[in-house]
């Protein structure tokens, strides 16, 4: 990881942009459902222009449309996100009816908040599962298995609900080249939200140092055995 | 970690498929210390080889470039990392089924067989998922395969070690070159310094920015190649090897398409041009995927996608068949199109092969190590000499220009005279206002735009009316004109005057001037000052490293004329013959210089108008330079000719050229002299005199003996290349430079063809035509001789079929033509007694 | 007083909890528990006061009644500050409470100090990269990021006292209906205390059969990379890394993984990591305890060997297993 010149974000200039785990395994399934039962999916995300190319990506799956909320490339806090998310969804479901389902990632990869969606899902007044892995829609409910350590817990709440998602939810589809041109032809509505001042301000980022690991060389190939099993022991593993 | 030595033979800096060949074969030729390093990590370091293609076709117009790749394929043959899968280039065009007799040409010009013409029937035969009703045709090319670029690269890098010769040094950075009285001396690393006298620049698009650690300039750009991988193909569903289906390249579209295991890889050369600088290469620990592996631009690609949608719609057209993988991937692009190879004329034992692909590596890498070995390679490399750019053309401006502009002609229907568009009007000739007031179309040479005709001498077609040749093909009629063969005709008859600014010259000065040319001159330098000597210079094996003028000026000054193109190596060649003791120096005189020819049988008469000096013949004779006074100016007239004909080459400081211009245009007028364009100095007038030109007949792969040019003695000094010259002497040659004419031009359609050079000479019945050494025959040079009414050919033929009438054939865009040997060695044409030059 | 949310299970508080009541000591004030369900001992760390609630509805998880009790807990007390541990249910729990009192959450706090604004330092990209930041709030949220703080006893004398909340149907809407354990039953990857990973270097899915043997020889997890769930050759509940699984074992056995950021985030928590990888540059070299160079598929199955080989020798019972078996 190396830090821009100020220290306040990442030096991506080499990186490129991609969709994060966990939001790509969102996308392929609001795909999945609609493949399933019709109906119309929409991918929304918040950031700066280039993101519209993620946008496309999306919709190079099978995403109908696009709704980009464009920043000048700032980061956004969560409580300023939420609300953004909060008011265009308000505004598309005034105008279209309520989303029956609304997916985020669970965190997101870069500032891992953990909140985005719930502050959404109470912004919207709906019920909310976090962490989910396994989604079935049954009539007007949705049930919802949620990964905990040694199983899964299982909610069913009615829609329309938010659900947030963990990479492993499904295995995302590479897009096809078709796919990728119609992705060029479906609509993106561009709008530029208001960011209000961030109550959680970044003032800088730090690149942890090392954990102080200094490998110790145990020996090179299968003759190294009896040294591995050796450290097992000594540590009270074997 | 570090087992680094503190001294080296040499030192190799990268480990591409370059650097790992490069130090192979120093290794194999004999070299022992030699170091390999890079500052990634190894098998793969992240450069360009790491994420190549790898294919390789193996026909391509230039003879050198055929020759790396045919060299190279062996050598991956060799070490069992070849996959043969065939190849076939779609055309979708007319243009581009044109284009592919021409590709059969080449293939039979440089050997490469089989290779066919196929009907879009076979092609689907060759290749089942490809939608056959789009293309008119394929070229098809057995031997085309995949190699395992990093495979070779390690096989040789542990060849190497495993002889003892060798130290790896994987990441392993490069910190600093040190040079010492412009020689390098030491090369700062990560791991710590090396001393060495020789370091070789291996880094691909990384090698600018090292060279210049080194105050050396490596001249090329980071450029993005574009490719996607799609899968899983259900066709390809277990599929055992790498590939089994020929690989295809759409050529009207720039694109490829290869089966890659159950994948399909698409790559593009259509999108914009996509330039970095090398400070954009990232470090590894700050790329996405590698350092040459850049985030994948979308948009540049979405009309590749429709192309690649319509040639192979079973497979991209497929939903289940995903993108996988895509990148801009990086490669590096120089403004010329050919490689860098050869010591650095900045900076002495600083070596480079960089812009080298994967399809010419190992057999680049061996060419290079002969040439740091044996002082030459096998394969003359005159094309990709580092030493050939002159100064503008290294600056970033220039390199970023015309890698741009060459991008898309990756796969281009290229015209061998085809001019460049982009950073033109970079070198001006002191009249070049006067050449644009009449018309000049402009050609580059080496920066200068030189006149190749001009518009302004239309009157002289009807004059001349049916003695001018015209062309009716568009192909041959492209960047040519009948002017060229009507300014000749005017020169032929009165007289013609001649921009020839683009010579580059340089003066050899000082005690030890006679001896530094000596030393590499195949003809006597030792002659009466105010002479001028034509001269080959040899390689050491006795070929052809250039042929140059030199005038005498002085006991201690010499004055070397050559062409534009080779003059910036000739110039390295000299400076790195001068005497180790400092007695001579070497001044570049190009830019104080400039030169006009004036020549054809009322010369004398204009310049006696124009001096009142002594030109007659008695008084100024053929062979003879001397100052004579035009007006107000001083010239240094040369008497020497490579039109054939009576006249001078007149050189002036570059500030007085325009006064004398005007003042010969002016003395020239009323015996109706023309301005003449370059076609006819380095075309019709050259040709119909049989003189060679460099990078045509002469070349390092053919000697004097075989050119024709050995005089009755050799002289008594010694110089570059003697001994292999007097062997050469003894020996029957291989082949013999001969001069052909066209018999026949009629096509099979009724139309008339004009061959323009590089074609196959075969017999009548078609079979090819090689010499003992295993060189096919091809046209040298080809072009209109109006004087003698013939479009005359040159072209090296074997003992057998050098004999004056011998019948042959030239194969041109798809048909054969009956030539006729008119002369065997180099007698010419037209005035083989030479009265006119010396009269 | 601050109130810290305190997982537990099995009768005893979730080692994160601790680790956060430690980092809330820092505010210098008293510090609250909150338990809910049942209690457990909090007197060796520092906490004044265990506040457990219990409520009828509680007998499963349910995220927004945990909110909604934390909210009421404090503002009855008129808590200075709330925290609970960076875990999957502290972090959802803390964001409903945010979401509910319109306040900033600083999830996955590395270092905390009081103050106005309290500044503190939080994880980003699974603890790959630390952000410092000023979080302005009248009462700050913050949750610990598990395994960055260590735990610092502090015997104090806590007063117990239980409360019943006053939970809406709407805040029982969502709660866990039913547990669904994992088949097989093995070690869990979460708390197992060795886990051998394999990475692309294992090359294939058939090749974890190594890898399995040696961990259940091991008496531990078999844990991958984000590569191999990618390619399909093992299930994504292995995954260990920044969007998988979070491991902290006593020994983390790397096979053939190179030790990319994403993969790191995922084990950064293990005591040990050995290395076992063709690469000796690779990556992992750099963040291991141990390394051994070369070819895994020849030294995994090798430490197996030498495993068997030495329970021969130390543990007689129930008898030898028979030598090389795997080869």
């Amino acid at each position: 990881m190396v830090l821009a010149a100020d220290s306040m974000s990442l030096e991506t200039r080499h990186l490129g942009f991609t969709i994060s785990p966990h939001e790509e395994c969102g996308v392929e399934e609001a795909v999945r459902l609609i493949e399933a039962s019709g109906g119309e999916s929409v991918v929304l995300t918040l950031g700066p222009i280039e993101a519209a190319e993620q946008l496309r990506d999306a919709m190079a799956i099978g995403i109908d449309r696009a709704i980009h909320l464009q920043t000048d490339g700032g980061e956004w806090d969560p409580e300023s996100t939420a609300a953004a998310i909060v008011d265009a969804v308000g505004a598309e479901e005034s105008a279209s009816g309520p989303f029956d389902l609304i997916f985020f990632g669970n965190e997101s990869a870069d500032a891992g908040g953990f909140q985005v969606g719930l502050r959404v899902a109470r912004g919207l007044g709906r019920p909310a599962v976090t962490g989910v892995k396994k989604v079935t829609v049954e009539g007007t409910s949705v049930r919802c298995e949620q990964e905990v350590d040694g199983g899964r817990d299982v909610y069913v709440v009615p829609m329309p609900a938010v659900v947030t998602v963990k990479e492993g939810l499904n295995l995302p589809r590479y897009p096809s080249v078709p796919g990728r041109m119609r992705a060029g032809r479906k609509p993106v509505a561009v709008s530029a939200p208001a960011r209000t001042q961030a109550r959680l301000e970044l003032e800088r980022l730090v690149v942890p140092a090392g954990q102080g690991r200094r490998a110790e060389l145990l020996g090179s190939g299968p003759s190294a055995a009896p040294a591995v099993v050796e450290m097992m022991r000594r540590i009270g593993v074997a | 970690m570090s087992n680094l030595p503190a001294h080296a033979r040499a030192v190799v800096i990268g480990c591409g498929i370059v650097g790992n060949s490069v130090a192979y074969h120093l290794c194999r030729l004999g070299w022992r210390d030699v170091v390999l390093l890079d500052k990634g990590p190894l098998p793969n370091p992240g450069g360009s080889t790491g994420h190549a293609s790898n294919f390789i076709y193996l026909v391509d117009h230039s003879k050198e470039m055929t020759a790396l790749t045919v060299e190279s394929v062996n050598q991956y043959k060799e070490m069992g990392v070849f996959t043969q899968s065939g190849g076939v280039e779609v055309a979708r065009t007319k243009e581009r089924m044109q284009e592919l007799t021409r590709r059969m040409a080449s293939a039979a010009a440089w050997g490469i067989e089989p290779v066919s013409l196929v009907s879009p029937a076979v092609v689907k035969d060759l290749v089942p998922f490809i939608n056959e009703t789009i293309i008119l045709g394929g070229f098809y090319t057995p031997g085309v395969g995949v190699v395992d670029s990093l495979r070779a690269g390690t096989i040789m890098r542990d060849r190497a070690q495993a002889s003892g010769a060798l130290t790896v040094a994987a990441k392993t950075e490069v910190l600093g070159i040190d040079v010492k009285d412009g020689h390098v001396r030491c090369v700062r690393t990560t791991a710590g310094d090396i001393e060495a006298d020789t370091v070789v620049i291996t880094c691909g698009v990384w090698s600018p920015r090292v060279a210049r650690m080194a105050g050396a300039r490596i001249p090329l750009t980071p450029a993005v190649h574009q490719m996607i991988d799609v899968g899983p193909v259900p066709r390809f569903a277990g599929a055992k090897g790498d590939i089994e289906v020929p690989i295809v390249r759409d050529m009207d579209t720039n694109m490829y398409e290869r089966q890659a295991g159950g994948d399909l890889e698409i790559g593009s050369y259509a999108h914009r041009p996509i330039l970095y600088d090398p400070e954009d290469i990232p470090p590894i620990e700050r790329a996405a995927l590698s350092p040459t592996e850049f985030p994948f631009t979308q948009p540049d690609f979405e009309l590749q996608m429709q192309h690649a949608l319509e040639l192979v719609p079973e497979i991209v057209g497929d939903e289940r068949v995903g993108v996988k993988y895509a990148i801009n991937g990086i490669l590096s692009l120089t403004p010329d199109g050919m490689p860098v190879l050869g010591e650095s004329p900045d900076v002495k034992g600083l070596w480079s092969a960089a812009a080298v692909w994967v399809k010419e590596g190992p057999g680049t890498g061996k060419a290079l190590a002969e040439w740091m070995v044996h002082g030459e390679s096998e394969i003359d490399l005159h094309s990709s000499d580092i030493a050939r750019f002159h100064e503008h053309q290294k600056t970033r401006s220039h390199v970023r220009a015309r890698a741009a502009e060459g991008f898309n002609k990756t796969y281009g229907i290229v015209h061998p005279s085809e001019q460049w568009a982009s950073n033109r009007n970079v070198r001006l000739a002191p009249f070049h206002g006067r050449e644009r007031e009449l018309g000049a179309m402009f050609f580059e040479a080496a920066g200068w735009e030189r006149p190749m005709w001009y518009e302004s001498n239309a009157p002289l077609l009807e004059e001349f009316g049916d003695r001018v040749n015209r062309r009716t093909a568009e192909w041959e009629s492209r960047w040519w004109s009948p002017l060229i063969n009507a300014e000749h005709l005017a020169m032929r008859e009165r007289a013609g005057l001649f921009d020839l600014s683009a010579f580059t010259i340089f003066d050899i000065t000082g005690p030890g001037a006679l001896g530094a040319v000596q030393a590499v001159t195949l003809r006597q330098m030792d002659v009466p000052a105010g002479r001028n000597v034509y001269t080959p210079v040899l390689s050491p094996s006795g070929g052809f490293k250039s042929d140059l003028t030199i005038m005498r000026l002085g006991d201690e000054h010499f004055r070397v004329v050559t062409g534009g193109a080779a003059g910036m190596s000739d110039k390295k060649w000299f400076a790195d013959h001068l005497p180790a003791d400092g007695t001579a120096q070497l001044f570049d005189m190009t830019s104080a210089m400039t030169t006009i020819g004036l020549w054809g049988p009322r010369a004398r008469d204009i310049l006696a108008a124009a001096t009142a000096d002594d030109v007659s013949n008695e008084g100024f004779k053929f062979g003879a330079c001397r100052t004579i006074d035009v007006d107000t100016v001083r010239v240094l007239a040369s008497r020497i000719s490579y039109v054939g004909d009576l006249g001078w080459e007149l050189y002036v400081p570059i500030d007085q050229g325009l006064k004398l211009w005007d003042m010969l245009w002016e003395a020239g007028r009323p015996f109706g002299m023309a301005a003449c364009g370059i076609g006819v100095y380095g075309t019709t007038g050259r040709l119909e005199k049989c003189y060679r030109a460099h990078g045509n007949e002469l070349e390092t792969e053919y000697n004097v003996v075989e050119a024709g040019m050995q005089a009755p003695r050799v002289k008594s000094e010694d110089f570059v290349g003697r001994e292999a010259h007097l062997r050469h002497r003894e020996e029957a040659p291989a082949a013999v430079l001969c001069t052909l004419t066209v018999d026949d031009h009629k096509s099979k359609s009724g139309e008339k063809r004009y061959m323009l050079g590089r074609e196959p000479i075969l017999r009548r019945d078609g079979a090819p035509v090689v010499d003992r050494k295993g060189r096919r025959s091809y046209v040298t040079s080809a072009g209109a001789g109006p004087s003698v009414g013939k479009h005359i050919l040159m072209s090296y033929l074997p003992p057998e079929h050098a004999t004056l009438g011998g019948e042959l054939s030239v194969q041109y865009m798809g048909e054969r033509y009956p030539v006729t040997v008119a002369v065997v060695g180099s007698t010419p044409l037209f005035d083989p007694e030479n009265t006119r030059i010396r009269s | 007083m601050v109130l810290v949310l305190v997982e537990h299970a099995d009768g005893k508080a979730i080692d994160p909890s601790l680790q956060t009541l430690t980092a809330a000591r820092s505010f210098g004030e008293a510090v609250h528990g909150l338990l809910i369900g049942s209690s457990v001992d909090l007197s060796a760390h520092g906490v004044a006061v265990a506040h457990v609630a219990q409520h009828a509805s509680l007998d499963s998880f349910a995220p927004d009644a945990w909110a909604a009790i934390i909210v009421q807990l404090a503002d009855r007390l008129k808590a200075r500050a709330i925290f609970a541990a960076g875990t999957d249910r502290g972090n959802e729990v803390m964001a409903r409470v945010a979401a509910r009192m319109q306040l900033p959450l600083a999830t996955n706090c590395t270092a905390v100090a009081t103050g106005s604004p309290v500044t503190l330092t939080r994880q980003r990209w699974g603890g790959s990269l630390l952000e410092e930041s000023a979080l302005h709030s009248p009462r700050p949220l913050v949750t610990v990021a598990p395994h960055t703080v260590a735990i610092a006893l502090y015997p104090a004398a806590t007063t117990v006292e239980e409360f019943t909340p006053q939970l809406t149907e709407q805040e029982l809407a969502v709660k866990v209906l039913e547990r669904v354990s994992n088949k097989g039953g093995g070690v869990s990857l979460a708390e197992a205390k060795v886990v051998v990973s394999g990475g692309r270097g294992v090359g294939s899915k058939e090749g974890f059969a190594i890898i399995e043997d040696l961990a259940s020889l091991l008496g531990g997890a078999v844990g991958c990379s984000r590569v191999v769930t990618s390619a399909g050759w093992r299930p994504h509940s292995d995954q260990v890394g920044q969007t998988g699984t979070k491991v902290s074992p006593e020994l983390y056995i790397a096979c053939g993984i190179s030790g990319a950021t994403q993969h790191m985030a995922g084990c950064r928590g293990a005591k040990r990591i050995l290395a076992i990888n063709a690469d000796a540059e690779a990556p992992i070299m750099q963040n291991a305890d141990y390394a051994v160079v070369g070819d895994l598929k020849e030294i995994v199955p090798a430490i197996s060997a030498e495993l068997r080989k030495s329970r021969a020798v130390h543990a007689p019972l129930p008898g030898p297993l028979p030598e090389g078996e795997r080869g």
